[in-house]
């Protein structure tokens, strides 16, 4: 039966990651990741958590801890945020490229200086392209429910792939709402234990990650993109499953919000994108023909859903995240993928750098402009003083 | 606002006073009393003991998309009377707001009485009195909480005290339960 437990992101990611049975759980403590690994500690006290919780002296050691785990056959956690997430970096890629189902929480934080512990995309975003699997949640249901599916995800032996699961710093890391939380029996039989395609044995010695030469490494990364590819069609299939077992659904690599007969779509991230849809609310009370697409998967990213939904409807980009030189990411992923193929208009905005406050009056605000045709192709909104 | 039935509560204290757990013990009593909906969360700045704090409840008896901070609240809670020197905590109160204050005055010693429901209640009162201390400061969460079934009929007495008994061991639990109560028996309520 489902208990409903109420409590802040970070502890529901707590409770979610143990109910996976972890074998290993390699950590270090940032702000505003700090009370999710403390939530672990906490389990294992109390006995709740059987694994290993390995402190290390750094976010690089936490990977490479997790990597080496991993490496033999067991299943692995750990969580992080902003520099943290950014001391990692070599290691995300070696973990990706070894092909290890590693799966972490990343609270999204901002990177300094200036020094700021509130919310924005760029510290994940910036790990675009080291081969994990990226989703982001919007609540603190989805982040329940996304952990226990990334593991199915990242362990299913046609993907192998290492899993992120983006949270917006203190929002939805330290605000406490209600979660549906199903039996261990349930989830146990929904994510059977990790069966690994290789593994690292002290009996049956092997070597791994030597060198290999130019083609070889090439299919290395061949195989790798067929890997994203197949999760285009894995995380629909395992998010209906998960919506059989349990009732709950978030969306697929995109969630669809009233989008029905309409002539524009509303495209955001992570807490803008929950609260986009009370803006789409107010937006159709008023007559106006706009649904929203969630984009829960950077990657893969769903550019096939996107192309669809660009050929009935102009779309409107919200980044809570910048390239510097480019504009926003999300914003270059779906010019990138209509390019050639639709005649949809793209506004683009970017907003909420620095953990500055998003509100559904200012997403109606940003959508009016762009359907008045006012909006240029891209604008930083709510800017003040430059 | 997503829903006719929304509730917008902003607690303002002192680092220190329990304004967070206060918002969390408020949507878990909420909670049990059947409001599907339900969120608290902090203002994260530079928090520390005797600063001005604030946090932030909504109730809904449905699922709240709401993820940006409340600025137009139903009700505002005071824990620190001093606060209402240096901060604006009726800014953005709705027209027919309600305002909780722990304080010894009367709800008609205030003047914004005539435009808003007010209701005092001496928590801190309430709290010395059940010995409700940590490191010798009065903490006001608890004791004020059991006046706001009296302002506000989304939530009852009975969950706010269900979800303390819960929370804490058995005589730190009772000596809560306790300020609840006391604190629902003294609140004044000017409409």
């Amino acid at each position: 039966m489902n208990q409903v437990m109420i409590d802040t992101g970070n502890y529901i990611a707590a409770k979610a990651a143990v109910m996976c049975k972890p074998d290993v759980v390699a950590a270090y403590p940032i702000t505003p990741q700090t009370t999710l690994v403390e939530g672990i500690a906490n389990y294992q006290g109390k006995g709740e958590f059987k694994g290993e919780y390995i402190c290390v002296e750094s976010e690089h050691s936490a990977m490479a801890a997790c990597i080496g785990a991993s490496a033999t056959g067991v299943r692995t956690f750990t969580g992080t945020s902003s520099h943290g997430l950014l001391l990692m970096h070599e290691m995300l890629h070696w973990a990706a490229l070894a092909r290890l189902p590693v799966v972490m929480c990343n609270i999204n934080r901002v990177v300094g200086p200036g020094w700021n512990i509130w919310t924005d995309e760029n510290d994940s975003i910036s790990q675009r392209d080291t081969g994990w699997i990226q989703f982001y949640c919007s609540s603190n249901q989805e982040i329940f429910d996304t952990i226990i599916q990334a593991f199915k995800i990242g362990e299913h032996q046609k993907v192998s792939l290492p899993v992120m699961i983006s949270y917006n710093a203190f929002i939805l890391s330290h605000t406490s709402m209600p979660v549906y939380v199903p039996d261990q029996k349930e989830i146990d039989a929904f994510l059977p234990k990790r069966k690994p395609l290789w593994y690292l044995d002290p009996n049956n010695p092997i070597t791994f990650g030597n060198i290999i030469l130019p083609a070889e490494y090439e299919k290395v990364r061949f195989d790798m993109q067929k890997s994203q590819y197949y999760c285009k069609k894995l995380i629909p299939e395992i998010s209906k499953e998960w919506k059989e077992k349990f009732g709950r659904f978030h969306g697929d690599l995109l969630e669809y919000y009233k989008c029905e007969n309409v002539e524009y779509i509303l495209l955001s991230m992570g807490a803008i994108g929950a609260e986009s849809k009370v803006a789409i609310d107010n937006l159709r009370k008023q007559g106006l023909k706009i649904g929203l697409a969630r984009v829960r998967t950077f990657r893969p990213f769903p550019q096939e859903e996107i192309l669809k939904l660009s050929k009935n409807a102009d779309l409107i980009i919200i980044d809570r995240n910048i390239s510097p030189g480019m504009e926003g990411a999300v914003f270059s992923e779906i010019k990138a993928s209509l390019y050639g193929k639709s005649d949809a208009k793209v506004y683009g905005y970017i907003a909420g750098l620095g953990g500055k406050d998003v509100t559904f009056g200012d997403i109606e605000k940003m959508c009016k402009k762009a359907i008045d045709g006012k909006t240029k192709h891209l604008e930083w909104y709510g800017l003040e003083g430059v | 606002m997503n829903s006719e039935d929304l509730v917008e509560i902003v607690f303002h204290g002192r680092g220190g006073q329990g304004a967070v757990t206060a918002a969390n013990l408020i949507v878990a009593a909420a909670l049990k009393d059947g409001n599907k909906g339900v969120q608290a969360f902090p203002f994260f700045g530079a928090e520390r003991r005797g600063a001005p704090v604030r946090a932030f409840a909504r109730i809904s008896h449905t699922e709240i998309h709401l993820r940006s901070e409340i600025y137009y609240p139903d009700i505002v809670i005071v824990l620190d009377e001093s606060l209402m020197d240096i901060v604006d905590v009726l800014k953005g109160l709705k027209k027919d707001g309600r305002v909780l204050i722990n304080t010894r005055k009367k709800p008609s010693d205030f003047d914004f009485s005539k435009k808003y429901k007010v209701a005092t209640v001496d928590a801190t009162g309430v709290a010395l009195k059940n010995e409700i201390l940590v490191g010798g400061i009065p903490v006001i969460n608890t004791p004020i909480l059991g006046a706001v079934p009296k302002i506000l009929n989304r939530v009852t007495l009975k969950s706010i005290q269900d979800t303390i008994r819960k929370k804490w061991n058995k005589d730190l639990a009772e000596r809560n339960v306790k300020a609840t109560k006391d604190a629902y028996d003294l609140v004044e309520v000017k409409s």
